[in-house]
């Protein structure tokens, strides 16, 4: 099951800073776990429906839309950053 | 032997002692440049809190540093950043980059602090005099300052 984790304002705002999530069989691609995390409404459905706020990392690096993910990934979404 | 330092801390660093670990043993080194970032006191800020993603935060430093390497042929790298609650005025961030001539060693520690600005999982929240918290939004200027260093990724 993966761990989902939250960072910065999309943490304040979800009220968590993870989750482990069982990824049904139709949800392959960050873009479903998206999809998915939107369905849920309220704080979710605001936020994963405006992905020009979020950033997503599968395993610790950069990923898209388009990329996998699998059962035991490490998924991070978080806004753009502002280090340095 | 590496000569990639990369660090995470939330204690102060101290420059000089940097250098000086970054350039024991070597003699081809002709130039050390250096870039301390410090949080500045705008519009009535009071403090910054640092967050940051363990591990991933590492790993991004880290292939931030090599590319530098690599990219201006330096003979070593050392990037610390600080998180937790640090007030205006306190040290943030410390990139030295060394390297046989001074062109390079400048250029090197700018290309680092251009791709740590908008490659490595770092989020600031300002706290104001008046006590008012909010997030710090990205700059569309970092992201034009990562493309002159072209296409692809650090």
């Amino acid at each position: 099951m993966p761990d989902i984790l939250y960072f910065a304002w999309l943490r304040d705002r979800l009220g968590r800073e993870r989750e482990t999530l069982t990824l049904p069989s139709d949800v392959t691609h960050v873009r479903d776990l998206v999809r998915l995390l939107h369905d849920r409404g309220g704080e979710y459905g605001e936020i994963f429906s405006r992905p020009e706020l979020v950033r997503v990392a599968v395993n610790q690096s950069f990923a898209t839309l388009g990329d996998r993910v699998r059962p035991d990934d490490e998924i991070a979404f978080f806004p753009p950053v502002t280090g340095g | 032997m590496s000569r990639i330092s990369v660090r995470v801390q939330t204690a102060p660093f101290d420059p000089t002692h940097e250098s000086t670990l970054l350039l024991a043993g070597q003699s081809g080194i002709g130039a050390v440049a250096s870039f301390t970032g410090l949080v500045r006191g705008d519009g009535g800020l009071k403090a910054l809190e640092l967050e940051h993603y363990p591990g991933m935060t590492e790993s991004m430093m880290t292939r931030i540093a090599e590319s530098a390497m690599t990219r201006f042929a330096l003979s070593g790298c050392t990037v610390i950043h600080r998180v937790g609650r640090l007030e205006v005025g306190a040290p943030i961030v410390l990139v030295l980059c060394a390297s046989a001539h001074r062109s390079t060693a400048f250029q090197a520690v700018e290309f680092v602090m251009d791709w740590l600005k908008s490659r490595a999982p770092f989020w600031k929240k300002e706290e104001f005099m008046d006590g008012r918290i909010q997030w710090v939004q990205p700059r569309e200027q970092d992201a034009q300052s990562l493309r002159r260093w072209g296409e692809g990724d650090a």
